[in-house]
């Protein structure tokens, strides 16, 4: 049903990212918080990941780990700050792989006749960590350079 | 020491990787092309050079600089993560809410 839109702002050291579901947001909000759903749908295709930790409560931790087919494994994790149904989710966000640089995630679930607009903000703790995530082509149409950069590491 | 991802945190030092990938350059061709002083130049160059992203040559009396593979393929394994992430699993998400009521609407009709 949508499109995702990501905003960057220079100097800024949020990304804001947001897309409409067609669904209630109670519905968007469970598949947030449910360790059954969480290994259907939260990382890109060709990884599986698996919820290690996931106490949905202030101050609880999540870990989930994903699994590529070359054996590659990445964790992420962090803690639960608020937890709003079906409102409001805050929480840390840390990749295992590039130990401190953390994130605050704020996903909002704005209900729009039962239909649901997802805003996604991340907060880096610099610019540069920030630069380094859009750079790396987080939003949709990552820059040509990048991906003509991928295609040449592929063959290393 | 600058770890490799704050070496690449900066644009001209990735504008400076993206001409090493197509080949290797001297400091003076790179002054050039990216138009800034050649003390700039060789600040980034040595910032990647602490990242272990380039390496030097000696040809007789030039110097080449040159692109590491290596450590770029290991973080090119961390921006992978962040380069797919966000897109397609709001994609998977969708497809799953897709799911998820078509299973409660099957549920309601037995």
């Amino acid at each position: 049903m949508g499109k995702l839109k990501v905003n960057a702002e220079p100097g800024s050291h949020a990304i804001v990212m947001s897309r409409d579901f067609n669904a209630p947001r109670e519905l968007v909000f469970k598949a947030y918080t449910d360790a059954a759903l969480i290994p259907r749908w939260w990382g890109p295709n060709g990884v599986t990941t698996t919820v290690d930790t996931m106490e949905v409560k202030k101050g609880g931790l999540w870990r989930y780990v994903q699994r590529d087919d070359q054996g590659g494994e990445y964790a992420f994790h962090g803690v639960y700050h608020d937890i709003v149904a079906p409102e409001r989710l805050v929480y840390t966000f840390e990749f295992e792989g590039m130990p401190g640089h953390v994130l605050l995630e704020t996903i909002s679930f704005e209900d729009h006749g039962g239909k649901t607009t997802l805003i996604d903000t991340l907060v880096a703790q610099t610019l540069e960590a920030r630069d380094g995530m859009v750079d790396s082509g987080m939003e949709q149409g990552a820059s040509e350079s990048w991906d003509r950069f991928e295609t040449l590491l592929q063959t290393l | 020491m600058m770890t490799t991802y704050e070496a690449l945190a900066d644009p001209t030092r990735r504008h400076i990787l993206d001409l090493l990938r197509e080949r290797p350059h001297l400091v003076g061709e790179l002054v050039m092309l990216l138009d800034l002083s050649q003390p700039l130049i060789s600040k980034h160059l040595r910032v990647l050079r602490e990242g272990g992203l380039v390496h030097v040559r000696q040809d007789a009396q030039r110097r080449w600089y040159e692109l590491n593979p290596e450590p770029l393929v290991e973080l090119d394994n961390w921006l992978g993560p962040y380069r797919h992430l966000w897109a397609e699993r709001y994609d998977r998400l969708e497809s799953l809410l897709d799911e998820l009521q078509e299973e409660e609407k099957n549920h309601g009709k037995t």
